[in-house]
């Protein structure tokens, strides 16, 4: 057996993949992954390897989402589904402190961090970009303590995709599908003629430490090249793209542009792009009060910029129609996105389209901006 | 220490599940009749105390003359007037007879029509005498009861969210049963506020709280077109017990058969 170090690419045999979970558990993990829940794969706790989507796939397109069989064992043949990471980090409901009177003042406690620390398996490259753009926001400047205990304390271990899903479009947004950096693992599921193996890349001391008492052995720079035309083949079979050339100055340049209006025939402004979305952040706090009013709690929980309510100040939303918020979201995440965080905030893994209960396509409505306006735009914008 | 502020509840046309939504509060009634005097609730209790009152809450639609006439007595005795309830707030179930005609009901239904004595249409509390807030769904949710209770007890505004289903959908955790099954669903057009019960159990949203603050009916009536929804049953899901609301009303209107 091999000491695993930083930059080692091992194998790992299909057969002592429990021993790997294992290995993870006994370090103190919960793990988390995709496992199949309610006709779709999504991420929950994975007690052992049959809690994963073994021989299952998905197929999705815009607004469709359907689970299907594959033909063969694979742990890790789907794409991405519904659910993202951000849950365990920013969860979508969540205590911050409660105040209680006490006299004639009051005290507040803090809620509690969690819990054991996470390893999140099953990370596709798209979602570590994700990760890295939601440490920016929430890590960027004054730390927000919940989501910074938790992301202190996860385990990466990503996944190089096999296959690219309907709407998948990583490539155009450069963050996958190959995994090049930020995991403590990295796998590559090998799976042809009566082989079955894991590629894996040790990313860090963390990632080593969970491989020490699991069966590998090195791997050969055929084996890499075996990966790497996985990676090749799915970079190549992208569902969806979508030309990033100047995307911040297009989408700031066009508040005018009657595709806003289009769009927004269609958009039910339900929020399922932005709940689905790994990058999407917004929430908003309310305090839960007693009804004696001798105690209280702040809750934080996810909201969207499609919520008219979102917008409300003092009594008047100030985007009023849903052209105006899908302006705003779209805008937001592919112009000002740059000035804020530095990056785009999408990644392009799809989620917005496949979740769209109608198809609304976000690399469609970003090749219909390109198209100038045939004629001047009506004074007064999209209202 | 101030007088507390006395409560009662009304009932109007409906099945008393809102009301009874109060009594099911169990760990917290107590805080609440702590809190309010429980002045006139006859669901609980015989023992009636006159008015004024300072939150009066209303289920129920209006159907009859009689209580067109009540529900201005009860705004007059009220300092706050909340309605609860989809009978209340669009006037129920019994709205679908507002689609039909009433006489013809009677002479299938009664023996002796000339004893009923009823309105054509059923409607709205709001429609009848301004209502400080309304709070939806059939049921009402008991935990923003207790919040509207609260609210009125601090004097703040109730934090009662008119965002969609969706949006406590997807906070719950659940797969889209629009895009993962093609189940129609009513959940993007309709006010959160039951938790996304039924797509927390694989079935489309029946639209219980009534439309949402921007719903977008046309769009999703298109691609209920597109799940293969006959025209006749999108018109249906539209006129269940948020029938009378106008969104909804003029959803299921645009909708052609049936």
């Amino acid at each position: 057996m091999a000491v695993p170090s930083i930059g080692d690419r091992l194998l790992l045999d299909r057969r002592d993949f429990p021993t790997f979970l294992a290995s993870l558990h006994s370090a103190g993990y919960r793990i988390v992954g995709p496992t199949v829940r309610d006709g779709a794969i999504v991420y929950g706790d994975i007690a052992a390897e049959t809690d994963l989507p073994i021989g299952w796939t998905e197929r999705q397109n815009a607004g469709t989402y359907r689970l299907e069989r594959r033909g063969d064992e694979a742990l890790f043949g789907y794409v991405v589904g519904p659910h993202s990471w951000k849950k365990y980090l920013f969860p979508s409901h969540e205590r911050l402190w409660t105040a209680a009177r006490d006299g004639d003042s009051f005290t507040v406690t803090p809620e509690p961090t969690p819990e054991r620390p996470l390893a999140f398996l099953g990370v596709r490259a798209c979602e570590l970009a994700a990760l890295r753009i939601t440490d920016k926001v929430f890590m960027g400047g004054i730390p927000d303590p919940s989501y910074s205990a938790r992301r202190h304390k996860i385990l990466r271990v990503a996944v190089q995709c096999g296959q690219a899903g309907g709407t998948c479009f990583c490539v155009s947004m450069g963050t996958g599908p190959g995994v090049t950096s930020d995991y403590d693992l990295s796998l590559t599921e090998i799976l042809s003629e009566g082989r079955h193996e894991f590629l894996v890349a040790v990313g860090t001391e963390l990632g080593a430490s969970v491989l020490a008492s699991v069966p590998t052995r090195r791997a050969t720079a055929e084996d890499d090249q075996v990966a790497a035309a996985i990676v090749s083949r799915t970079a190549a079979s992208m569902g969806r793209s979508m030309d990033p050339t100047g995307l911040r100055d297009l989408l700031l340049s066009q508040p005018n542009h009657p595709r806003w209006d289009q769009v927004a025939k269609r958009c039910l402004s339900c929020t399922n792009c932005t709940m689905a979305c790994p990058t999407c952040f917004c929430h908003t706090t309310e305090e839960v009060p007693s009804l004696d009013a001798e105690k209280t709690e702040r809750w934080r929980r996810w909201d969207s910029c499609f919520n008219l309510e979102f917008t409300k100040l003092h009594t008047t939303p100030v985007r009023a129609s849903s052209s105006s918020r899908y302006r705003q979201w779209l805008t937001h995440k592919l112009g000002s996105w740059h000035d804020q965080f530095g990056s785009s905030g999408c990644v392009g893994c799809g989620r917005c389209i496949t979740w769209c209960p109608v198809a609304i396509d976000i690399t469609e409505e970003v090749a219909a901006l390109r198209v100038p306006p045939a004629s001047p735009p009506a004074e007064g914008g999209p209202r | 220490m101030a007088r507390r502020s006395r409560l009662a509840v009304w009932k109007f046309a409906s099945c008393d599940g809102c009301q009874l939504s109060l009594l099911d509060c169990e760990d917290e009634l107590l805080a609440v009749a702590d809190a309010l005097d429980i002045a006139n609730f006859r669901e609980a209790s015989s023992a009636v105390v006159d008015g004024p009152y300072d939150l009066s809450l209303v289920e129920g639609s209006i159907t009859t003359p009689e209580d067109a006439a009540r529900i201005r007595e009860v705004r007059a005795q009220s300092r706050t007037l909340v309605t609860i309830g989809a009978c209340a707030t669009a006037g129920g179930i019994q709205a679908l007879r507002n689609f039909g005609s009433v006489e013809e009901f009677q002479r299938v239904v009664y023996a002796r029509p000339d004893f009923i004595a009823t309105l054509a249409t059923s409607t709205a509390i709001r429609d009848h005498v301004p209502v400080d807030f309304e709070l939806r769904g059939c049921p009402i949710s008991k935990a923003q009861l207790l919040e509207v209770v609260s609210a009125f007890l601090t004097k703040r505004a109730p934090n009662v969210p008119t965002e969609s289903v969706c949006v406590e959908c997807k906070r719950r955790g659940n797969v889209c049963v629009v895009v993962a099954r093609g189940t129609p669903c009513l959940g993007p057009v309709t006010q959160t506020g039951c938790g996304a019960l039924c797509p927390a159990y694989h079935r489309g949203c029946y639209g219980c709280f009534g439309p949402m603050d921007s719903p977008n009916t046309d769009s999703l009536i298109r691609n209920m077109g597109y799940l293969k929804v006959p025209p006749e049953e999108i018109r249906r899901v539209f006129r269940t017990y948020n029938a009378g609301a106008p969104a909804f009303r003029a959803a299921g209107d645009s909708v052609g058969g049936g």
